[in-house]
């Protein structure tokens, strides 16, 4: 148990979880609502707009987003991994997992680059219309998040990773929390791939 | 049991079930699509589009987040949070009725 902060590496004996790990739920349980208040923002967005696009699919490039999902469904993967490889006292292969998912997250920004030149290129902007001002809203949200996870993942990958030496449970369960977030970025993005490519 | 106290043997019979949960993912990625070129009338579309997504942010909960197997505190918290966001989309519909009701 850290000198410092209680539980954070083994369970409270009141939650059955460490305070590492309640912290994140209570963080994401927040960016549910965060996500929740923007899609409930579209579904009104969508129905009442007079100039919204009968298909998503027919402005926006699908073939990019879906390729994006694939990416991003693949680092959800990766990062699992990354933190069983910890379980198995395999740095190695926790790195190599860490790595193919910051590899793979920095793949879905420059995908997300493309896309929002091609936009700006062809004179949209937030300004343009409602749906427009929806979509870089939401998608802009979610590549902060991106960001987010790509810093932190960056770091755990790097310096950060030196905790493994001397707290190598601590160091599993800042992993765990890590891929927690990163898996709430793939939930929201799941449900915004439809909701603004497709529909 | 928490996923924190697995063993090994336990975690490397996870590995495998995140393959097949991958797996899942990408055929339900392809269904997505599909679905989107059907070109179904908006609200069969929506739903079904909806359902699709629901079951992929499913798995990767139960799955990658391990909810199928987490403490009751995780779960409360959670059950609190759906009930709030389900709350949050519903604001559109008393929303859209009043547009409705006034246009």
């Amino acid at each position: 148990m850290s000198a410092l902060i209680p539980y954070i590496d083994e369970p409270h004996p009141v939650t059955g979880v460490t305070n590492a790990k309640l912290g994140i739920w209570l963080f994401l349980a927040s960016e549910v609502m965060l996500f929740g208040a923007l899609f409930s923002t579209l579904i009104i967005m969508r129905s009442s707009a007079t100039d919204w696009p009968a298909h998503g699919s027919d402005v926006l490039n699908v073939p990019l987003a879906t390729l994006n999902t694939v990416f991003l469904i693949t680092s959800s993967v990766t990062i699992v991994l990354s933190w069983a490889a910890l379980k198995m006292k395999d740095l190695k292969k926790f790195k190599l997992n860490m790595g193919f998912t910051v590899l793979l997250s920095f793949g879905f920004l420059v995908i997300k680059y493309i896309e929002y030149t091609s936009k700006f290129h062809h004179g949209h902007f937030p300004s343009t219309s409602t749906f427009y001002a929806t979509y870089f809203t939401l998608t802009g949200l979610h590549g902060l998040h991106v960001i987010g996870g790509i810093v932190t993942n960056l770091y755990l990958l790097g310096p950060g990773s030196k905790m493994w030496n001397t707290e190598p449970e601590r160091f599993t369960g800042r992993i765990e929390c890590a891929g927690l977030y990163w898996h709430f970025v793939d939930l929201v993005w799941i449900f915004l791939f439809p909701a603004l490519y497709l529909l | 049991m928490g996923h924190g106290e697995m063993t090994v043997e336990e975690v490397k019979k996870h590995v495998k079930k995140y393959y097949v949960v991958f797996g899942a993912l990408l055929c339900l990625t392809i269904v997505t699509v599909g679905i989107s070129y059907l070109h179904l009338p908006i609200f069969q579309a929506i739903v079904l589009a909806m359902i699709v997504a629901s079951m992929k942010g499913g798995l990767v909960a139960a799955y990658f987040m391990h909810l199928i197997d987490e403490k009751k505190i995780i779960y409360s918290m959670l059950w609190l949070t759906l009930v709030l966001f389900a709350f949050c989309m519903l604001i559109p519909l008393f929303t859209l009725r009043g547009i409705q009701t006034y246009s």
